[in-house]
């Protein structure tokens, strides 16, 4: 799930408002967008990049190593669905408030035909310097620099905040891994966790969690046998509980998913948890220097 | 969005073919007389969309007209949580042999549809899933099909239910297929009773339909509970905003749900409390305009964070809305901002010079300053 400069992009839904603006700016910076799909105007070409019927058309014709959607919730099913029939490997999910139903549907789709789903309700993908797949400000140079810190995120404006200070105290990223708001995701905490782990390139791990769920928890038991250093941000320590903030995951009922559940278990996992974003960059900072005194 | 008991039966269990006990729903004591007669010794429950409701003495029993009047009485305008009763729904009572607990529901970790189902019914499944894990079976079920017959008998293998286990399998895939039909995010009955006559009826159910699916859902939708809000929340629901007023007074302008989540954190953090949860995030960024008058017509407020970190949302659209509010409020509060990331060089330039301010460059900054500012 960290996208190279190599992988062909496919952008569903690239001629509306939103698809149009992303797609020039993932091109812009370095992405490899490929084609595009819109039924009613398949032939045509669109910023510069031709267009297809169908996701299965694009494959065939371009390749598909990834497509990202700027799809509606009443169709991000069936574009979904038609895209890991379409032998998609890394399907980035961008919409909010797919059905529940709907998004249990992709899952299923995705684990027939062997697709990565990011998301739903992710702000994407983005390897600094090389390339992003989504909505991140992945060209705002204040943000996000090429670097060896790998930063996993929920939210797209709170991992924005935490990349921008990463770059401010000089230390770049790696990759950015928006794994999405929604309760029920393609790629879990755990899943960006490992890949980040077993990346080459990543020296040092930000895991930016919210309450609701069991993602940290179950991220805190992989982190056990992690040897890099990890730095965690927890959003929602001051939550009402029982109330839903935007992102469905969000909720706490009873212990489960609650704030300090998770700064627990990732604490007994050898994470430092910090309690507001600006202790990230220090605490990565610190954690590297004593790496690399442990290996001296 | 939450139905209550009435509501559930009527539009989601009945029409799928499970049997409720007869009822009649009444928004006075002079009508639960008048239903009671009708329908004999019945049950007199409170119509509010939150559980508990017989621990909070909104569920009583009436063996006459006369005393489910006075029953009545004494249960409409009860508060119960956050709601205030304002309806009944009289129902027969029932002889009750057994009782059970079934739901279907999302399965988040197995993004599968589940399905509950104990045979201690009638207490709260937390409890049991707590006491007697080893009472709850379950079944996950592939979301393009439905529950095989041979996957039911073998979750209700064991349990001893008699001549019941067949009414009881038909009703697992009846409120199966209900939960699909409707887009649920939860449809439980608890209790579901086995009858002294050998009948298997929901005697109360819980509904919850998934807020994303309420575009396809309309008519159903219409029948749900808006839920407890408050002035300036309905407001903000008016506008499409998810707008939580709390008690405190440093009001909370941001966009996305994990800095909007973040901001009030930190504003605790430094000993504040925030007055609100507010966010513009996603397709919602261009209403900064009427978010900045929900946020200040909130009289607790006493000072406010506008904190924007764009990503997707562009902050000089937020900016800029912010701006033409702000000429319309004139807000006498102190405002202090944080602006980053996509447009954020435009968005500081124009907050710098129309209102006069300058962006805090750290947010935990201009948070903390909002924070002394509401002392």
């Amino acid at each position: 799930m960290i996208v190279r400069k190599k992988d062909r992009v496919i952008v569903l839904g690239i001629t509306g408002k939103q698809g149009t603006f992303w797609t020039e700016k993932m091109i812009a910076y370095g992405t490899n967008v490929v084609g595009g799909v819109n039924p009613k105007r398949a032939g045509e070409s669109h910023v510069g990049v031709p267009i297809f019927a169908t996701t299965g058309d694009a494959a065939a014709a371009v390749g598909a190593d990834a497509a990202v959607m700027f799809i509606p919730p009443p169709m991000a099913k069936d574009a979904a669905v038609s895209a890991a029939e379409a032998g998609v490997k890394l399907l980035v999910v961008l919409t909010e408030h797919i059905p529940a139903q709907d998004v249990m549907a992709i899952h299923a789709a995705a684990a027939k035909h062997g697709t990565r789903i990011v998301g739903p309700n992710t702000a994407g993908l983005v390897t600094p310097g090389e390339c992003f797949v989504g909505i991140m400000p992945a060209f705002v140079p204040s943000v996000f620099k090429p670097g060896r810190v790998g930063v996993i995120s929920r939210s797209g404006s709170l991992g924005t905040l935490i990349c921008l200070n990463l770059t401010r105290a000089g230390l770049g990223q790696s990759a950015f891994i928006g794994i999405g708001g929604d309760p029920m995701l393609g790629t879990t905490t755990r899943d960006a966790l490992q890949a980040l782990d077993k990346d080459a390139g990543t020296d040092a791990i930000v895991i930016v969690g919210e309450i609701g769920g069991g993602m940290e928890e179950d991220a805190a038991d992989y982190a056990r046998n992690v040897r890099k250093p990890m730095v965690a941000f927890i959003a929602g320590a001051a939550a009402p509980p029982g109330k839903k903030m935007g992102h469905a995951g969000a909720i706490v009922t009873g212990s489960a998913g609650s704030y300090a559940g998770k700064r627990k278990a990732l604490e007994a996992a050898g994470v430092v948890v910090v309690d507001t974003p600006s202790q990230i960059a220090p605490a990565v900072a610190a954690g590297l220097r004593k790496d690399s005194k442990d290996v001296a | 969005m939450n139905f209550e008991e009435h509501a559930a039966k009527a539009l989601v269990l009945a029409p799928a073919g499970i049997a409720v006990p007869r009822g009649m729903l009444c928004l006075s004591a002079k009508e639960a007389a008048m239903a009671a007669a009708q329908i004999g010794p019945s049950v007199v429950k409170a119509q509010v969309p939150t559980g508990k409701r017989g621990k909070a003495g909104g569920i009583k029993l009436a063996s006459t007209p006369a005393e489910a009047e006075k029953v009545a009485a004494q249960i409409l305008g009860m508060a119960i949580g956050d709601y205030k009763v304002e309806r009944l729904l009289i129902e027969q009572q029932a002889k009750i042999a057994r009782e059970f607990y079934l739901a279907v529901l999302h399965d988040t970790q197995a993004r599968k549809p589940l399905i509950l189902f104990s045979t201690e019914g009638g207490m709260d499944i937390e409890d049991v899933a707590a006491e007697k894990p080893q009472a709850i079976r379950r079944l996950l079920v592939d979301i393009d099909s439905v529950p095989r017959a041979r996957d039911i008998a073998a979750m209700l293998k064991g349990l001893d239910l008699g001549a019941a286990e067949a009414q009881i399998a038909q009703i697992i895939d009846h409120l199966y297929r209900a939960y699909r039909s409707r887009d649920a995010e939860l449809l439980e009955i608890n209790p579901l009773a086995l009858l002294a006559d050998g009948r298997v009826v929901a005697l109360d159910c819980k509904f919850v339909l998934d807020d994303a699916a309420t575009y396809r859902q309309a008519e159903l939708a219409k029948a749900g509970s808006r839920g407890a809000m408050t002035e300036l929340e309905r407001r903000g629901a008016e506008a499409g905003l998810k707008l939580i007023q709390l008690d405190g007074n440093v009001g909370v302008l941001a966009n996305g749900a994990g800095l909007t989540m973040t901001t009030m954190d930190v504003i605790r953090h430094y000993g504040g409390r925030p007055a609100n949860f507010l966010e513009i995030g996603g397709e919602a960024y261009t209403k900064s305009e009427i978010a900045l008058d929900l946020v200040l017509s909130n009289p607790g407020v006493k000072s406010l964070v506008i904190n924007f970190c764009g990503a997707f949302a562009r902050t000089d659209v937020m900016a800029d809305g912010v701006v033409k509010a702000w000429r319309k409020l004139k807000p006498k509060v102190p405002v202090f901002f944080s602006i980053h990331g996509t447009g954020e060089v435009e968005a500081v330039k124009l907050v710098r010079n129309e209102l006069g301010i300058e962006p805090y460059d750290v947010m935990e900054d201009a948070i903390q300053a909002a924070v002394k500012a509401a002392q």
